[in-house]
């Protein structure tokens, strides 16, 4: 009788996970996604013929039948990521807002980076060495009240002078 | 008639620039004054000589000559007035025209000045401007001839200037019509404006490039080109501004910026031009950086140059493609060209521009600006390699890339408040030396001020610590401005004994380039506040309600009233829908969002309905209807904080600009008697 009442507890048990899978399923498949869930993952692609318009905002019919299917991926149960790699191997890496980082593309994300990097290292450099170069000069004078250096009058006289020379030169 | 009117005097344009260039050069190396005064004679005529040119067309496309191609293509019977005569910057050929026509007025306008004192500079100035000009007129001519006209012969229909053997003209009853985009108040300014900024950089560059060729390193060029850089400056940053503003008002995608390409060769010469601005003040103040300024003019014509090839060449797609051709490969001849001519010219001269002068401390005020410089410069080399790196990777791999707005706002975001960081610091910082106690000795009382920007922040509901951040910098900056302003005024209202008010306005009036500075950067950050709001909190959603039906975001929701489909006499199926904006409860305003359908281009436009507050935009696109069917519609709803800030900003931005470019009133000479 244990045995019969225990075979019946697991039997309903088995049944009922069961029934809760196919009706998870079933609602994923019959639900209809929402406008905002179509343009969450649309503002992420750009279709080949519109270039530099997202998806979302473009008012082709090419456009309209993309969120088409993006609706319904959605209402299959697709992820996000999912439906993102379909139209990646539809149509390639160039759906995607930003090239995905592997191979060549690195390039488009290190070279500014390089080069910004570069400019700061020069400038630094350069700081450094002009405030050394203005340590070892000697007769500067800093006016204690306002915390200003004047240019003593020689190097300006310099500078007047070497803007006469230039002058000559014409 | 008017085509042959037109074109001739094109021609005679073309003739007389290479006359110009030829005469100058001709008159500088062989020290014949009368030949440099008959190529300035020369210079000054190609203005009035394009206008013939532009009023001919004008004429073609106001009387509906639809046998001219561009008429054709641009314009239809049903457009009104005003947009066939803005028709002219409507596509390729007619902008070419357009473009050279203001060049021309500048180069023209050069000519006006007295030149007696810097005589050795105006035979290159000629060269200069009117070698860049013979180029533009001379892609109009052969390329991209506005004036060429339908035929037809055994084989179909060909167009061409000239009627070729046994064709005859073909006149078509009516044009295409100006593409829906253009046929908005906004593109009759911005057009303009961006091509005044990218022309009129041209001028600063020629005086750039005499003093180079001249060897007068000095800082006349500067002196002279200053107004004409401000002005190029004042028109491209007005040129970005209308063409956001025209991208939030029509493009309908709830945005003002994204990251086009077009977009982004108008912004490159804006940011090498603003850096130029920056380190022109060092060179004038401390006789440093020469040879930056120079590279930084040369880069930002070249960018002036580039950013019409990429408009005009068919290189790149773009929202922008309105106009395209195949003038690429001619196009990046003359670019060459000039970046190898000029960089040339630039190295013979290097070891002149070299300054003796150094910088004496990181926190004076040359060594800020620098940095600033190099943050300019940061946002331009991530843009230039955005735009040019889809063509690269198709080149190298084969593959097509999209380089979108999230490549461009992660540099972006951080340069912006590094910029803030230092517009909190310049201020203060003096010329030559500055130390950090100094500094803080100034930025205390400032900063206390602060910290209420970065409370109203968390206290409107801004609570993402980028935010609170950068509103606490914009606090900073105001605050530091701000006291800045007071304590010079109170100083001037001791002294002078005078009102708060007539101290205040003396202190401007006074000193009006530097408060035109101070203005701008009150702009930007004012701009940077709408910038953050709508990048950072931007709340959106899309749904189909029936009539009566509601729709929320944000705070507010909207409540579809009616659609009206109707025709207009101008050839457009209009549907309008009725929508009642709510908050709390309460109808606080009716907006009208509306597609409009173009029946001689079979095109759409959307245009949205916003009501616009100190606060926040709630900005409202009919996306679709199906009225008969379903009585519904489909809207996209955009709740946009505090964006009204960036057109606010923008304008004091420009205000700012304009009172810089006057000049400042000098003080009248004092006589003293001797006794």
């Amino acid at each position: 009788m244990k045995i019969r009442i225990k075979r019946l507890f697991r039997t309903m048990f088995t049944v009922i996970t069961l029934l809760m899978i196919f009706a998870s399923v079933a609602a994923a498949q019959g639900s209809d996604p929402t406008d905002d869930e179509v343009n969450a993952i649309a503002k992420q692609l750009y279709c080949p013929v519109c270039e530099n318009v997202p998806l979302d905002a473009c008012g082709t019919a090419a456009c309209e039948q993309w969120r088409g299917i993006i609706r319904a991926k959605l209402a299959e149960g697709w992820t996000d990521q999912q439906i993102k790699t379909y139209f990646v191997n539809q149509y390639g890496d160039r759906v995607l807002a930003e090239p995905p980082r592997q191979g060549f593309n690195w390039v488009v994300y290190i070279v500014p980076l390089v080069v910004f990097l570069g400019g700061i290292f020069l400038l630094f450099r350069g700081f450094q060495t002009w405030l050394a170069a203005n340590q070892e000069s000697p007769g500067k004078r800093k006016n204690s009240r306002t915390g200003i250096t004047k240019a003593p009058s020689e190097e300006y006289k310099q500078r007047v002078e070497e803007d006469l020379k230039n002058r000559k030169k014409l | 008639m008017a085509a042959d009117v037109g074109f001739g005097s094109l021609l005679i344009t073309l003739i007389v620039s290479i006359y110009g260039v030829v005469a100058a050069i001709y008159g500088e190396r062989n020290k014949k004054i009368e030949w440099v005064l008959s190529a300035k004679r020369a210079m000054a005529l190609v203005f009035p000589l394009l206008t013939i040119s532009i009023l001919s067309i004008i004429y073609l496309l106001v009387t509906d000559h639809f046998e001219v191609v561009y008429v054709s293509e641009v314009s239809s019977r049903t457009m009104p007035l005003y947009l066939k005569i803005t028709a002219l910057w409507g596509g390729q050929a007619g902008s070419l025209l357009f473009w050279s026509w203001l060049l021309a007025g500048f180069t023209s306008a050069v000519t006006l000045r007295k030149w007696e004192r810097d005589q050795e500079l105006l035979p290159w100035v000629i060269v200069v401007s009117l070698l860049t000009l013979a180029f533009f007129v001379l892609l109009s001519v052969f390329f991209e001839n506005p004036f060429a006209q339908y035929w037809q012969d055994a084989n179909g229909i060909i167009t061409s200037f000239s009627q070729p053997p046994n064709a005859i003209p073909i006149f078509p009853r009516d044009g295409s019509g100006l593409n829906p985009l253009l046929r908005h108040p906004g593109m009759i300014i911005h057009p303009p404006m961006q091509y005044l900024g990218f022309v009129a950089f041209i001028i600063p560059f020629a005086y750039a490039m005499a003093s180079l060729i001249t060897g007068r390193t000095d800082d006349r060029w500067i002196q002279l080109s200053r107004r004409w850089t401000l002005w190029a400056w004042l028109f491209l940053s007005l040129g970005l501004i209308l063409g956001a503003r025209w991208a939030y008002d029509v493009l309908g995608w709830g945005g003002y910026w994204g990251w086009d390409p077009v977009e982004i060769s108008a912004l490159m010469p804006w940011l090498s031009g603003t850096a130029f601005l920056h380190a022109v003040l060092i060179q004038e103040k401390r006789g440093m950086f020469k040879q930056l300024t120079m590279v930084l003019i040369i880069l930002t014509y070249n960018l002036v140059i580039f950013g019409t090839f990429l408009t005009r060449s068919g290189l790149l797609s773009s929202v922008h493609s309105f106009a395209q051709s195949t003038i690429g490969p001619i196009f990046l001849v003359f670019i060459a060209l000039t970046i190898i001519v000029s960089i040339w010219i630039l190295n013979l001269r290097w070891n002149d521009l070299k300054s003796r002068q150094v910088l004496t401390s990181y926190f004076s005020k040359e060594a800020l600006i620098i940095i600033s410089v190099l943050l300019f410069l940061g946002v331009l080399v991530t843009s230039f390699w955005g735009v040019m790196f889809p063509k690269i990777s198709e080149l190298v791999t084969g593959q097509k890339v999209t380089v979108g707005p999230p490549f461009y706002e992660r540099v972006t975001g951080p340069i912006l408040g590094g910029m803030l960081i230092i517009m909190v610091i310049c201020p203060l910082a003096v010329w030559g030396y500055a130390s950090f106690k100094h500094l803080g000795r100034l930025l205390w009382k400032p900063f206390i001020f602060s910290l209420g920007g970065a409370a109203l922040a968390i206290y409107g509901g801004f609570t993402r610590w980028e935010a609170v951040i950068a509103f606490w910098l914009i606090g900073f900056v105001l605050a530091v401005n701000v006291f800045e302003l007071a304590r010079r005024t109170n100083l001037r209202k001791r002294n002078e004994e005078a009102t708060w008010l007539s101290s205040l306005l003396h202190v401007i009036h006074k000193n009006r380039r530097s408060y035109g500075a101070m203005i701008v950067h009150i702009g930007v950050v004012l701009m940077a506040l709408g910038i953050i709001g709508i990048e950072l909190f931007q709340t959106e959603t899309q749904g189909t309600i029936p009539t009566g039906g509601e729709l929320s975001v944000g705070s507010y929701s909207m409540t579809f009233d009616r659609l009206d489909v109707f025709d207009t006499d101008d050839g457009r199926n209009v549907a309008r829908a009725v929508v009642s904006v709510v908050k709390d409860g309460q109808v606080i305003e009716e907006i009208y969002p509306r597609r409009d359908f173009f029946y001689d281009s079979g095109q759409p436009m959307t245009i949205p309905g916003v009501r616009s507050t100190l606060v926040d935009d709630f900005y409202v696109i009919l996306v679709d209807w199906k009225m008969v069917t379903s009585d519904s519609a489909t809207f996209k709803v955009y709740h946009n904080p505090l964006v009204k800030w960036l057109w606010i900003g923008a304008w004091v931005f420009i205000l700012g600009v304009v009172i810089g470019t006057l000049r400042d009133k000098e003080n009248k000479p004092v006589t003293v008697r001797s006794k």
